[in-house]
């Protein structure tokens, strides 16, 4: 019986790339200890903070406003990790928290994470992982074309701001990087590539990243780095970890 | 002479898939890397059990059986997981109890009659070497070693001091159908409140089109609500996705980390080790998790 190959999200940098949708669901609030209820929730408690719904036995999904706030809640929570949290995966308007619920009941955990601070990461805060970029990607030329912009201007807009590590996903290692010139906003390719190369510096909506090693990928490649940003014989495997700050810098 | 101080495993055949698995590499998701491990936990640790292992050792995880291999050491070794014909070099052996083998034996598993997954465990452990503080093959990131091809050698490692205290296991047999206990939500919001009742009083049938990243599920599509994209967002080892077809896609150890499909419900991680060991064409039914559960 073969085992066919990977389901699940396999395009992602192209699925990922974000919509701006605010949440505009009909948030469910969450009643942490009664599985045995046709929906998860009702209604929006009347206290403020973010919406919590939980994720099975073991796992709580924290929905909220924006990426910033994402940022706040996992820079928080990696700071003063709760006892018996075992994972804490930020995504795009969400952390993610899977915990051992025979340790910690999952009321109690939603009463940690409402008293939880929701304030900006200080600018400051983070690693500061620099970036080596030779800008000669085969799509400078078209997002230059798609912004109206220089190639050389693309180019000192995408290496002159600091960047901040959202998330990552999609592969190990593969970071989602915020905090870019809004004028390269640019859509994922219409067709996404068969093969990225692996140091891939690319960019496509609101983030940039670099691909750290080669799959596929629709994403608009502006140059690459030779610098490894992913090595599983290390403790710390991944280059670029979420909340660490980057800045890419141009090499010729 | 051979140059591995524990003796070794050779691979004479792996069957349709054998990989080497332990419980796996927790703690990773925020780099993009997911838990992969044994898909029927349950099942490596008895084995480890049956020989004295810690139950965290790596072993051989063979799918739908076909497995071979040949000892170059004398070892202890036991099966557990999906029920196969057994034997060593041509003597029919047991389930779920240790077993000698002599250096220069043949290991070898015909098909199972139900279920999918059998565990061999060798005392000592496959000594793989670890990515992650895991052996575990991760089929979507490719972490960990490579699926078992023939002619590959893997190195045992060195005998735990305690000795196995029971002969043979008592198990339950596998269900015909599993049913599994579902947690609403996240996203249940985002249904039909029909959809949920469909999930729990239908039967879906796991397709060919599954493996350890996920199991894709046919039978009543799931009608949405909400049409718009859901931005990208955690996901859970039980989570059940759906996408715009409707029909379900079960979340398996090598999961991706993120995933930008709606979640309906989530499966007790309790109950997917029988997820794990039903093969495409049969059957999974649900159920809403209770108090008492």
């Amino acid at each position: 019986m073969p085992e066919p190959v990977a389901n699940g999200d396999p395009s992602e940098p192209e699925a990922a790339a974000v919509a701006s949708a605010e949440s505009a669901a009909a948030p469910a609030a969450l009643d942490a200890d009664g599985p045995a209820r046709a929906r998860s929730g009702t209604a929006r408690p009347a206290s403020s903070g973010p919406t919590i719904r939980r994720m099975g036995r073991g796992a709580l999904l924290v929905e909220l406003d924006d990426l910033t706030q994402v940022q706040a809640l996992h820079h928080a929570l990696t700071v003063d990790r709760p006892a018996a949290v075992e994972e804490i995966v930020p995504a795009a308007r969400t952390v993610l928290i899977r915990f051992d619920a025979d340790r910690l009941p999952a009321a109690r955990l939603v009463d940690e994470l409402r008293s939880r601070d929701l304030a900006p990461v200080p600018d400051r805060e983070g690693t500061l992982v620099e970036i080596p970029v030779s800008y000669s990607g085969p799509d400078l030329g078209e997002v230059a074309e798609l912004t109206g912009l220089s190639e050389q201007d693309v180019v000192r807009r995408h290496s002159g701001r600091e960047y901040r590590v959202a998330f990552c996903g999609f592969a190990p290692g593969f970071g989602y990087l915020v905090g870019g010139d809004p004028r390269l906003r640019v859509p994922r390719r219409e067709t996404p590539r068969v093969r990225v190369p692996g140091g891939a510096v690319a960019l496509a909506d609101e983030f940039s990243a670099v691909y750290p090693r080669e799959s596929p990928g629709g994403w608009r490649l502006l140059g690459r780095t030779e610098l490894t940003l992913w090595r599983p014989d290390r403790p710390d495997p991944a280059l670029l970890t979420p909340g660490d700050r980057v800045r890419f810098r141009e090499v010729r | 002479m051979s140059v591995d101080p524990h003796g070794s495993v050779t691979v004479r055949a792996p069957g349709s898939l054998a990989t080497v698995q332990d419980l796996g590499r927790p703690g990773y998701a925020a780099l993009g890397v997911t838990r992969s491990g044994a898909a029927d936990p349950p099942a490596l640790r008895l084995a480890n059990r049956l020989v004295g292992n810690p139950e965290s050792c790596a072993a051989i995880e063979a799918t739908f059986g076909g497995l071979r291999v040949e000892f170059d050491t004398p070892v202890l070794l036991a099966l557990a997981g999906a029920e196969v014909p057994a034997t060593v070099s041509g003597r029919a052996i047991g389930m779920h109890a240790p077993v000698w083998a002599e250096a220069g034996d043949r290991l070898s598993l015909g098909r199972p009659g139900r279920g999918l997954r059998t565990y061999l465990a060798v005392r000592g452990g496959i000594a793989a070497p670890p990515t992650l503080g895991s052996r575990s093959t991760d089929l979507l990131s490719g972490l960990g070693p490579a699926p078992l091809t023939e002619g590959v050698r893997l190195p045992l490692g060195p005998r735990p001091d305690g000795w196995p205290v029971v002969d043979q296991a008592p198990v339950a047999p596998l269900p015909e159908i599993p049913v599994l206990r579902l947690w609403p939500g996240p996203r249940d919001d985002w249904f039909d409140p029909a959809a949920l009742r469909l999930l729990c009083t239908s039967d879906y049938e796991v397709t060919e089109q599954s493996n350890r990243v996920g199991l894709r599920l046919a039978g009543p599509p799931l009608p949405r609500l909400v049409a718009r994209e859901l931005p990208s967002e955690g996901m859970v080892r039980g989570a059940i996705q759906v996408p715009p077809s409707g029909l379900p896609v079960l979340f398996h150890v090598d999961h991706p980390v993120t995933g930008g499909y709606p979640v309906i419900a989530v499966v007790d991680e309790d109950d997917l080790p029988s997820a794990a060991q039903v093969r495409p064409g049969g059957v999974i039914r649900f159920r809403l998790a209770t108090d008492r559960d």
